[in-house]
């Protein structure tokens, strides 16, 4: 342990990220990976604002815009918003619940390399013939017609980093549960603890009808199956089917945790606690069960028939009802609070009317009859824009502003961060805004270009105007983490000065054990109880002993590495003499690596109770 | 309790797969899994409804002419019984009885052996007298898909269960290597669970058309 208190060379922590467990490292790894692929997804959508800023354009040809579309979604969903999630969680929902790490170091650690060689697997596609270009959705009926190997890309690439999201929800599930320190109690855990709590579970049972769904895909493409084949007697629509059980839940793993974030900024910048806590849980669980029976509302003009409409247009407006239950309590929470606009709060605010619209536009799009208008128009790309962006992205810009301190030990600046906010709002209304209307006249989705003459243009100059204020948005967004980290100007534990939950009672970054005696919880806001008793931290609930961590491990990365390279074999074992052996040669890295791990014993080791006492004086212990 | 401690029949846990933090993790996280592992299965059933019997042309032999009971019965028993064997295996895991514990789960992984064999032998024999295969039709890839998938996970039990019996038979019963036991005889149940549905909706549904 003595290793973290001393300098480190560039190679050394390096390796330190390879092999970590730790989650406060592991959320610094899926920031940087998902802020990487981001902008990937990014420069994407500028290609299609681009491409679409006058008519007939042909600044990329339809071949080529089909895969960028199609990498633009599935980027963003995948690869950006969701990592980008699993930071946040990762980096904040331990300290929030008093633990001393994950409940699964190893396996966090293994979901973090599973999704990044996913990733790294599925972008590789732009430089090995081509991208998937059948949309994110992938629709059976066109993904089995496409050529080349880009759909192969998507099926492995999301089936490995597929897998990586399962772990991480099965290892959070079980820390929420077992691991919660002295006190705290279910009633008792922040909002955010909450939504990643019942994401985790949402992740559980949404994301193996998407490994099934994948799986067959990848047997019709790769290994002669027939079931999307209709000439063989098989169904275009069980992908449909597969891909939106998942699909829909994937919604509210993106949007709930956005939820989440906004309800501890709410609390934290008018000072006052959240209003109508128990209805906020409660509205969060039923968005989380409702959230598996509207999955057939994305199918209204696939067929199944005027009753199974009706019952999925209904159970979707039925979600507006704890959606509107948490908007008001948002609400009500700065009312008569002493309300203080930085920069995480200008996006909470914004968030409210911005994600509203989105919901409003989803009640039209849920009335089933009227859905055969809005099908597959820039009317449902409007909307979900407007949530996605307007909820999820909001919340992504605002935890990384109102977390950033926890995370590095240093506060973003407020003036940047202020402009950035108002150039992406502007911009991020002009873009979709107009779409609306765009979809109404009749502007097909995913179209690659339009004629003149027939009343696009305005629009569609305006969204890409506005798309140039998000990119400005994001690149000022770059500096200020680059001056921020230049300067370094390190802050102490509470440094927003309101700070509500357990992790502002830590040191910024906290020290690799977290908490050296595991701290008493007595109500919600632990913290802030404390506080206002006039305490400086919290009670211990434990006297100083020995504390058990985990060891670091390469082990993860190999197994992962294994993955990616079995993906090649089995994507070129038609074409080529080398794909089955490199088949096997990486199945056999992965089962051997999994091997060594289940052999070779790993019991962790302690921190002896005299070095912890040295620590005292060392509260920066670098992170 | 310490993972590492030494135990005697006298002072072992009286369960031991969650006397430890790490163990109560792992019962907790695979149950988790398991949970994940049911909605995995249950859309393979839900393509199988979807797909059984939907063949090209009328040459293509149906579920109701293609199974043969008997054997699959046979198949049956052996994962029953083999699943009632595991128990036995915990039950002397409990009792801190190594070598009982061990002599039992040798048995378990050989009636799931002899259950890989006769699933082996069935498709063969579906492959060559009927031309049932993989990419013959619709009906052909989702059977094979649904009873393959459970068939991999079984030929991963055994594996994962003999690793388990070479790696600690020198050392025997602590609670470190108790709740890896106790986890991989919850998985041996859920496969054995996973085929009285398959062998219900696939097998006996198959017979009456």
């Amino acid at each position: 342990m003595s290793t973290y208190a001393q300098k480190q060379g560039f190679g050394a922590t390096i390796w330190d990220y390879l092999t970590t467990v730790d989650h406060k490292k592991i959320a610094i790894l899926y920031l940087i990976a998902g802020g990487f692929f981001f902008i990937v997804g990014g420069l994407e959508a500028m290609f299609i604002r681009i491409q679409l800023a006058v008519p007939n354009n042909d600044f990329v040809s339809a071949g080529l815009y089909n895969e960028i579309l199609t990498m633009h979604g599935t980027t963003m969903i995948f690869l950006a918003a969701m990592p980008l999630i699993f930071a946040f969680m990762n980096a904040v929902m331990p300290l929030q619940i008093g633990a001393r790490d994950v409940a699964f170091p190893f396996l966090n650690s293994l979901g973090f390399w599973l999704f990044f060689f996913g990733g790294v697997f599925l972008n590789l596609s732009w430089f090995l013939g081509g991208a998937p270009d059948a949309g994110w959705t992938s629709y059976a009926s066109l993904s089995i017609a496409s050529e080349g190997h880009g759909v192969d890309f998507y099926a492995l690439g999301l089936q490995i980093s597929g897998a990586g999201t399962l772990i991480g929800g099965i290892n959070f599930l079980v820390t929420i549960i077992n691991m919660r320190a002295p006190g705290m109690t279910y009633m008792r855990m922040p909002l955010f603890t909450w939504s990643t709590f019942v994401v985790s579970a949402l992740i559980l049972f949404a994301f193996p009808p998407l490994t099934v769904g994948l799986f067959l895909l990848i047997f019709d493409r790769m290994f002669g199956g027939n079931f999307f084949d209709h000439t063989m007697g098989g169904n275009t629509i069980i992908w449909e089917h597969m891909f939106w059980i998942f699909g829909h839940p994937e919604v509210y793993i993106l949007i709930l945790p956005a939820f989440g974030i906004f309800s501890e900024i709410f609390a934290t910048f008018s000072r006052k606690r959240l209003f109508g806590y128990s209805s906020m849980v409660f509205a969060t669980v039923l968005i989380g069960f409702l959230g598996f029976m509207v999955w057939a509302h994305h199918m209204f003009t696939t067929g199944l028939g005027p009753i199974a409409n009706s019952i999925f247009a209904v159970a979707t407006m039925a979600i507006a009802v704890p959606t509107g239950i948490k908007i008001f309590n948002w609400m009500f929470t700065m009312w008569g609070g002493s309300i203080k606009f930085t920069t995480p709060m200008l996006w909470a605010v914004a968030f409210i009317p911005s994600f509203v619209a989105g919901g409003v536009t989803g009640v039209m799009l849920a009335v089933a009859a009227a859905d055969y208008q809005y099908h597959d128009t820039y009317f449902v790309v409007a909307h979900f824009h407007y949530v996605i962006v307007g909820g999820v992205v909001f919340a992504l810009f605002a935890g990384a502003h109102f977390y950033w301190p926890k995370m590095f030990g240093t506060m973003l600046n407020e003036f940047l961060g202020k402009i950035t906010f108002w150039l992406f709002l502007i911009g991020f209304h002009l873009t979709f805004f107009i779409q609306h209307f765009l979809g109404l006249m009749g502007m097909q989705r995913r179209i690659v270009s339009f004629l003149p003459g027939q009343g696009f243009e305005t629009g569609n100059l305006i969204s890409t105007v506005g798309a140039f204020f998000m990119a400005v948005a994001t690149i000022i967004l770059l500096i200020n983490i680059i001056m921020t980290t230049v300067k370094n100007e390190r802050v102490g534990n509470d440094p927003w000065g309101d700070g509500r939950t357990l992790e502002w009672a830590l040191p910024s970054p906290p020290p690799f054990y977290n908490f050296k005696q595991l701290p008493l919880v007595r109500g919600l806001d632990a913290y802030w109880l404390e506080k206002m008793e006039g305490k400086k931290g919290m009670t211990p609930a434990e006297p100083l002993g020995d504390i058990h961590m985990p060891n670091n491990s390469f082990i993860p990365f190999v197994i992962s590495l294994g993955l990616f390279v079995a993906a090649f074999g089995a994507m070129y074992r038609a074409e080529t003499a080398w794909g089955i052996p490199v088949l096997i040669i990486g199945l056999l890295i992965t089962l051997g690596s999994m091997a060594m791990r289940s052999i070779k014993d790993d019991h962790g080791y302690h921190i002896h109770k005299e070095d912890l006492m040295d620590d005292d004086d060392n509260k920066g212990v670098k992170a | 309790m310490q993972a590492e401690e030494k135990f005697t029949a006298e002072t072992w846990p009286t369960a031991p797969e969650r006397a430890t933090l790490e163990g109560k993790n792992k019962f907790l996280g695979f149950w988790l899994f398991l949970g994940g592992e049911t909605v995995l299965f249950a859309s393979l059933f839900a393509t199988y409804l979807a797909l059984k019997d939907k063949v090209p042309n009328a040459e293509h032999t149906l579920a109701k002419d293609l199974f043969d009971l008997p054997l699959v019965f046979a198949a049956t028993m052996l994962l029953l019984t083999s699943s009632l064997t595991s128990v036995y295996a915990m039950h002397h895991m409990k009792n801190f009885n190594f070598k009982k514990m061990q002599l039992w789960l040798g048995v378990t992984v050989l009636l799931g052996a002899a259950f890989l064999g006769l699933e082996i032998y069935e498709f063969n024999h579906y492959v060559h007298e009927y031309h049932h295969t993989f990419t013959s039709s619709a009906f052909g890839t989702a059977f094979y898909t649904l009873v393959g998938f459970h068939g991999g996970h079984v030929a991963f039990g055994l594996l994962w269960i003999v690793t388990l019996m070479i790696r600690n038979s020198k050392r025997g019963l602590n609670l470190y290597n108790a709740p890896k036991f106790y986890v991989a005889s919850l998985y041996w149940h859920f496969i054995d669970v996973v085929w009285v549905f398959i062998f219900t909706v696939v097998y006996l549904m198959g017979m009456v058309g």
